[in-house]
């Protein structure tokens, strides 16, 4: 046993069955996505930039309630509200700060009409600060831009909720 | 006027000596990281330039653009002091290394001697870099890095002696016109394995870069440099490297010498001759950085002091014990 161990070191034979192992894993097919071109795949639960959606007829979802205000552990989510002409409460604001966000997607669960959401960007990085604190209008934009996936995103997880 | 002349040709020669090893210096960096990507099955620096050639380049051309940062509680000329010299120890180095028979910048007699002075010296760059810097990190890792490369020099020098007995004389060239009959790896192969083993060690690369063990060490002497500073510590390591490889490739792969003096291996010259057996030594070097963990402190030095010194003792004695016996020493 102490014999073979020290012929296995003297003639470094773990070191040789590395170096082999390296020269044939050098040669497979390589596992990097070339990353600006190509984009890896993303789950629909996936929780990147926010949202706010809208009613097919143009409505706002969002009613006010404040649950995601509430439930936000960051605490990056400001939200005012007023009653509108017709009657119905509406935000009159509504702010994320995405340097605050961790992105934990507790604001997507608590809401109970689906309008704020999460969805699958995550490549908004700014050159300054002042861009990343969001407003409605940011986000609703977002939502319209977003719409078709969103819609699709919230479809295909519905099931597991 | 005459003094002027020689200046001139003499930095003419300097300077094509200088720039093709600081162009294979920030080539060799590419190839390290390379290689490194392909054996974990990524594709490493592949955009800047054809293949990613020129990533070396952007590289430094990001750090001269950087800020250097000094700390306040840094020995100031110590501080800026440390990557010149480790630079310059480097680069010096290469001025005996001789690339054909005639293609050599300084033909000194003692040029062995010359490089194992210089690379000696090469420690200080390190020290002066960690004390300078007046940091828990550096100074732990100059530490580390001046016990390492002191218990490997040892060995490298029994090494060398067992070379030169076979030799006998220090002059570079000589060594390699020496080996026409038999490459010195056949004879020596164990001192080869050494040699390879302990260069690694004397460089600070994987699996013997205690000195900069980023998961202890932050990296070690570096870690307070920033900018162009740091670039000139990263060119002096990599030109020790290839100095390492070169000197391997003289001591024990024959040098400029082609494998077979037949023709297909005739056509090439000779200096290509010594660049591709550099290349093979440095592609080891990266494929050990790839395959080999980290050593411990204690396995470092147990390996240098317990089992590299006594071996390459060892064979010392049996060199010389079989050229004196077969009366084969040779005489000048």
């Amino acid at each position: 046993m102490k014999i073979s161990r020290f012929l296995k070191t003297v003639f470094m034979l773990d070191f040789l069955r590395g170096l082999i192992i390296a020269i044939k894993e050098m040669f497979k097919p390589k596992k990097t996505i070339n990353y600006p071109f190509e984009k890896g795949k993303i789950s629909p639960r996936f929780r990147g930039e926010h949202a706010l959606r809208r009613y097919p007829n143009g409505e706002e979802r969002c009613i006010a309630c404040k649950l995601c205000e509430a439930v936000c552990p960051a605490q990056a989510i400001t939200i005012e509200s007023s009653e509108r002409e017709d009657g119905s409460r509406k935000t009159t604001r509504y702010d994320i700060d995405m340097l605050k966000c961790i992105y934990c997607g507790l604001c997507e669960e608590s809401c109970p009409v689906d309008a704020i959401v999460q969805g699958p960007n995550f490549e908004f990085a700014t050159e300054t600060r002042e861009e990343l604190y969001y407003t409605k209008e940011k986000l609703l934009e977002n939502g319209d831009r977003w719409e078709s996936v969103l819609a699709a995103n919230i479809k295909a997880d519905n099931p597991h909720r | 006027m005459e003094y002027l002349s020689i200046l001139f040709s003499e930095t003419y020669k300097i300077l094509f000596l200088l720039l093709p090893v600081l162009v294979s210096v920030a080539m060799i960096v590419w190839l390290d990281r390379r290689i490194w990507a392909f054996v974990q099955k990524r594709k490493g620096p592949n955009v800047v330039g054809p293949f990613g050639l020129l990533q070396s380049l952007a590289d430094a051309l990001k750090y001269i653009f950087k800020e250097i940062i000094i700390p306040a509680s840094s020995n100031k000329i110590i501080f800026i002091l440390a990557p010149v010299v480790t630079m310059t120890l480097a680069l010096v180095a290469w001025v005996v290394i001789p690339f054909s028979e005639d293609f050599v910048l300084a033909d000194i007699n003692v040029g062995i001697l010359y490089i194992f002075a210089i690379s000696s010296l090469g420690v200080y760059g390190i020290i002066m870099g960690g004390w300078a810097s007046n940091s828990k990190y550096p100074f732990l890792g100059s530490i580390r890095s001046a016990a390492q490369m002191v218990s490997y020099e040892v060995s490298i020098g029994v090494i060398i002696i067992n070379v030169l007995l076979c030799v006998g004389s220090l002059n570079l060239s000589d060594i390699v016109l020496a080996q026409e009959k038999i490459w010195f790896v056949v004879p020596l192969f164990p001192m080869f394995v050494i040699f390879f083993i302990s260069a690694l060690a004397e460089t600070n690369r994987p699996p013997f870069d205690l000195p900069e063990a980023e998961a202890e060490l932050v990296s070690g002497y570096q870690t307070e440099y920033s900018g162009m500073m740091y670039a000139m510590f990263w060119l002096g390591e990599y030109a020790n490297i290839l100095l390492m490889c070169a000197l391997g490739s003289i001591l024990f792969l024959g040098g400029w010498l082609s494998p077979l003096d037949i023709f297909p291996f005739t056509i090439i010259p000779d200096p290509l001759w010594l660049i591709i057996k550099i290349l093979f030594l440095f592609v080891l070097f990266a494929l050990v950085k790839a395959i080999v963990p980290r050593y411990r402190y204690d396995q470092l030095m147990r390996l240098g002091w317990k089992v590299f010194l006594p071996i390459s003792l060892i064979w010392v004695v049996l060199t010389s014990g079989y050229l004196m016996y077969f009366d084969l020493l040779p005489k000048n």
